[in-house]
């Protein structure tokens, strides 16, 4: 069902990954990208190798991914998404908590630091959980990924998609410098992403 | 679909073509086993890949031939999927033109194919023309978005009349009724895809190798008179030389061949011209070698409808 699902994603997006700073790895990973349609993260999971897919969870609000039975069965048979509350994180429920979990000591994630999906063609900028889990996990590589064209394949607000070409880029690793402030690593982060456009 | 006939013209057309393809393809590997300096290893290789492409072409399209007429009708329509695909990726339009790419990927494009394959004409010859064409504005003006309105809806519809249209008239050629050449069709859509693509090839070499002075530097560096010249004048004789697959005369499949070649190079030129605009150099990554199905596509386009219409109108 999983490997339909890709299979389908990369049909109809014609998406190809372009690996451009780093090749495919068993190595633990969090992958930040640019979010701007729901069909992200399935196509940077599809993007992975199969042995990796299984091992690549994506973050995902819980708040718009409960409702409804399609959206659950979606979010945790085919995903295996980690949900988060975004809305309203409190000290036992919050985002970074969850990701730190989930991440354990096989896994990588897919994240989208600038929340939320971006309707226009600016970048918003990252909000700080994705600095906090590179000072808690300086030993996982933080991999940034340029999405281009789906938000035009399936824009925000839309069921049926058009299927036009979309494709996603992987950049180099970047580390957090020992004493960097979260402003700093965040603009290079997203420096990182802006980087791999072609 | 008529049955289209295996005759022995079907064999020396589809054999004559495979007897080119394998010595192209022994000439590549003895160029590629020659060659030197790093310039013309690039050549070499990126006309291995060409070669390479073509093969896949030919057997593709030798499968569809096979299957009657209706494989045709569904490569093409294929073909235009992929076409209609990358240029609409090239183009700008906006979340308010998402509802009528909709419907022009499912259900213009499908219709129009369908409409082909049971051979409507009447319906076929003005669907996009005509009905497309005032439907996309409306839809997306229904949608609301204003901004650079004429502009979008201008792409849409060149991109609906250039991948889908232009290309339905391959297949269309499938429908014609000339007299004396019943279930034959399928030699004449054969005729005109090589002409066409072999003027192509040919347009190449000659540039490559002769090509000094050029046509239009600022649309397509690589288009040369002398490319232009040889490449048209070898493809027509080629052509001439095909008249027996053909409802024409020795001279009339010059004729036909000259207009074929000469509009395929129009739209070669108006396709560059469009990827010039756009900043791209390759419309995308379909096909290896070939740099986008709309980059091996783009002599056809032109040609075809006028083809189609110069045959029915003198031949039917």
């Amino acid at each position: 069902m999983k490997a339909l699902l890709a299979t389908i994603a990369k049909l109809i997006t014609g998406a190809s990954a372009r690996w451009v700073g780093c090749v495919p790895d068993i190595q633990q990973r969090v992958y930040f990208a640019n979010h701007t349609s729901n069909l992200d993260a399935l196509v940077i999971w599809a993007s992975l190798p199969p042995p990796l897919r299984a091992l690549t969870r994506p973050v995902a609000a819980r708040d718009y991914w409960i409702k409804g039975p399609v959206r659950r069965y979606l979010a945790n048979q085919i995903f295996n998404a980690v949900l988060i509350e975004r809305k309203k994180p409190t000290a036992h429920d919050n985002p970074l908590a969850d990701m730190l979990a989930a991440l354990g000591d096989r896994h990588s994630l897919i994240i989208f630091p600038e929340g939320g999906r971006q309707a226009g063609t600016e970048m918003a900028p990252f909000k700080g959980g994705l600095f906090h889990l590179a000072k808690d996990r300086p030993d996982v590589e933080f991999v940034p990924v340029l999405i281009e064209n789906l938000n035009r394949i399936l824009p925000k607000g839309e069921i049926l998609p058009v299927p036009l070409l979309g494709g996603v880029s992987f950049g180099a690793p970047i580390k957090l410098e020992s004493g960097e402030g979260k402003a700093s690593f965040l603009t290079r982060a997203q420096t990182a992403v802006k980087a791999l456009q072609k | 679909m008529t049955n289209l006939k295996l005759d022995k013209q079907t064999i020396w057309l589809v054999g004559g073509v495979l007897a080119l393809l394998v010595a192209s393809s022994l000439i590549g590997r003895v160029l590629s086993l020659r060659v030197r300096d790093e310039k013309d290893r690039a050549t070499v290789q990126n006309l291995n890949a060409r070669i390479r492409a073509w093969w896949m072409m030919v057997a593709v399209f030798g499968l569809a031939m096979a299957t009657g007429g209706i494989g045709s009708v569904v490569l093409f329509a294929l073909t235009s999927l992929f076409a209609l695909r990358e240029f609409i990726t090239l183009t700008p339009t906006r979340v308010g033109d998402h509802r009528t790419l909709f419907w022009v990927f499912f259900i213009i494009l499908p219709l129009q194919y369908y409409l082909i394959a049971i051979k409507w004409y009447g319906l076929f010859s003005i669907l996009i023309p005509v009905y497309a064409f005032l439907f996309i504005p409306i839809r997306s003006a229904v949608a609301g978005d204003c901004e650079h309105f004429l502009e979008r809806t201008a792409k849409i519809q060149w991109g609906l009349m250039v991948c889908v249209y232009c290309i339905s008239y391959v297949p269309a050629l499938l429908s014609l009724e000339i007299p004396g050449y019943e279930g034959e069709n399928g030699k004449l859509m054969f005729y005109f895809v090589l002409v066409a693509q072999i003027s192509d090839v040919l347009q190449y070499v000659w540039g490559k190798t002769l090509g000094r002075h050029k046509i239009a530097p600022t649309v397509s560096p690589n288009k040369t008179w002398e490319g232009f010249i040889g490449g048209i004048a070898c493809a027509t004789a080629i052509g001439a030389a095909l008249w027996w697959a053909t409802p024409f005369t020795p001279l009339q499949s010059a004729g036909m061949s000259l207009v074929i070649t000469l509009m395929g190079f129009g739209g070669g030129l108006v396709m560059s011209a469009i990827k010039r605009d756009r900043g791209v150099k390759d419309y995308g990554n379909m096909i290896e070698g070939h740099g986008g199905v709309m980059d091996r596509i783009d002599s056809l386009c032109f040609a075809a409808p006028v083809f189609f219409h110069f045959t029915r109108f003198f031949f039917t």
